[in-house]
């Protein structure tokens, strides 16, 4: 628990917005919890498509992320570290998709990697390899749309943290290389985890580029968004028990990051 | 030309389809369908008596009719302001059991009106155009789907499609999306989808862009189509004739505006300009 100190408590003008706010924010998931139709959810949940979309989702939301790290960390460090020139525009160029409607980001995909596609009709005609409408495509489009975030964590943990250990090792004979692996990877740990779970997270509500760029088959590109957007105009009910498992997924996902903050701010 | 071809076939189809179109009307009206008003006595020919928005809420398909019928309305209306939904029907009903302010509701079949008619929150609905299921293949034809010219056109669905063909089709939540499987199921292809899109235009769309090699669609999305695809008639396209209805709200915020957008579509000129836009109609 934090300490009180004074002048914490909180100004009388802000405590009417500040409530509506939380009443603004909380209710719908209260609504949505508060709604589910409790009797039934095991049954729904036993539905073949629910395990179907929810393992999906997981999984391709777990390989976006892996693919963020590997691209995305290297990212930061160039952002944050290198003196190349035009890094604030680089920094603008890959985290437009932060602001990107995640459906335009599906059309920017088609563009590229469709089978009509820039780089995609070289891969069709050379390899035979046609990326929308599969799994790959899944992935593909919540890594585009999810990578941002841990490029923007991790270059905020990479400026904060302290230059002068990087400095010292570099000093006592280390190599970039090693530096960045046995100094720095170290040092922005928490920040990349941070980073990472957010990333997982927006990769797992990804619905947009998504349903434009990988389509909708069960099995194959169906994930629980899209799954719980198709069933709220068949079976609201079922709809309700989709959102809940997605609610949980989040919340403990939060929870898990705020863990995080609170072990950073300790140490 | 292969597009010459295709519109031949679809040809052939049409008076089945006109008959399917004319018995669907007639069941309707013996069913004891109340409401079936002449079709051709729009409400407000006198012009510049309506006022406030209307809200339209309209299957995907009628995207650029429904435009282009509202432009009309407002050029007699000048005080009038349209705003239209187009989506899935499905969708459409579900946002309207939820609420949602509007005036008028034109289904893509009959299935999502009942289920508004049932719960008493639409009036009098009424056919007013039908429609069918045709095969969208973009014109390079990346899955050599369509036929060498000289040969015979393949009447079948089963004939044109095959494993290797990624075809895309309406979800089975939305209208066009049942249609497709009915039409599968008689051709014995249940399993030839790819992926699964909400509304019609999103398969159309997939279509143009050439990432499938064929897509179920709409007969009326031909003139919303243009260049760069080709459309193909076939069989089974006969099993899964739907008929569109169309009705008022029965709590419109604007029912004078509801009245004279549904009775246009009813009039001639709504029936031509539907006629026009591929539309089977009465």
């Amino acid at each position: 628990m934090s300490r009180v100190r004074p002048g914490s408590r909180i100004p009388a003008p802000l405590l009417v917005p500040a409530a509506l706010g939380v009443a603004f924010l909380v209710l719908p998931l209260v609504g949505l919890v508060v709604r589910a139709p409790w009797s039934s959810v095991g049954e729904q949940l036993a539905g073949p498509g629910v395990v179907q979309a929810l393992r999906l989702s997981l999984v391709s939301a777990t390989l976006a992320t892996l693919l963020s790290l590997v691209l995305g960390v290297p990212l930061a460090w160039v952002l944050a570290r290198s003196r190349i020139r035009g890094r604030s525009v680089l920094r603008a160029l890959v985290t437009v998709p932060l602001v990107l409607p995640p459906v335009v980001g599906g059309v920017a995909l088609f563009l590229v990697l469709g089978r009509q596609g820039i780089i995609g009709s070289w891969l069709d005609d050379a390899f035979g390899i046609t990326i929308p409408f599969t799994t790959t495509a899944v992935v593909i489009a919540e890594t585009f749309v999810a990578m941002p975030f841990l490029v923007v964590s991790v270059e905020g943990a990479l400026r904060a943290a302290d230059a002068r250990f990087e400095d010292v090792a570099a000093t006592l004979g280390a190599d970039r290389w090693t530096t960045f692996r046995r100094v720095t990877l170290p040092l922005v740990a928490p920040g990349v985890a941070a980073g990472a779970v957010l990333c997982w997270a927006r990769a797992l509500g990804e619905f947009g580029a998504t349903i434009t760029f990988a389509g909708n088959f069960p099995g194959t590109t169906q994930t629980m968004p899209i799954a719980v957007y198709l069933a709220l105009q068949r079976e609201p009910e079922a709809a309700i028990v989709l959102s809940l498992v997605l609610l949980a997924v989040s919340l403990a996902t939060l929870l898990l990051l705020r863990d995080r903050w609170l072990g950073r701010v300790g140490s | 030309m292969r597009a010459d071809r295709g519109i031949r076939a679809r040809v052939t189809t049409m008076s089945a389809q006109r008959r399917a179109a004319i018995l669907g009307t007639a069941a309707l009206v013996l069913a004891g369908c109340s409401g079936a008003a002449s079709s051709d006595a729009p409400g407000s020919s006198s012009g510049g008596e309506l006022s406030g928005t209307l809200t339209v809420f309209a299957a995907a398909s009628l995207t650029d009719v429904f435009t282009q019928l509202g432009d009309d309305l407002v050029a007699d209306e000048p005080g009038l302001d349209i705003r239209f939904n187009f989506a899935g029907s499905t969708a459409l009903a579900a946002q309207i059991e939820q609420g949602a302010p509007a005036d008028v509701f034109a289904s893509a079949d009959e299935v999502q009106m009942a289920r508004l008619t049932g719960a008493g929150l639409v009036e009098e609905p009424q056919v007013f155009a039908g429609n069918s299921l045709v095969l969208a293949v973009p014109t390079e034809d990346p899955g050599d789907v369509a036929v060498p010219p000289g040969e015979r056109a393949p009447s079948s669905l089963a004939e044109i499609i095959d494993e290797g063909t990624t075809l895309a089709v309406c979800a089975p939540e939305v209208p066009c999306g049942r249609a497709a499987a009915e039409v599968l199921d008689a051709a014995g292809l249940s399993d030839a989808p790819d992926t699964y899109e909400d509304d019609v235009r999103a398969v159309l769309t997939k279509v143009q862009l050439g990432e499938v090699d064929a897509g179920l669609v709409y007969h009326s999305d031909l003139t919303a189509a243009g260049d760069g695809v080709d459309f193909y008639g076939f069989d089974e396209a006969v099993v899964t004739f739907n008929d569109y209805p169309v009705a008022r709200l029965a709590d419109a915020p604007n029912p004078d505006a509801a009245r004279a957008f549904v009775d246009l579509v009813l009039s001639s000129e709504g029936q031509e300009a539907l006629l026009r836009a591929g539309f089977v109609v009465r």
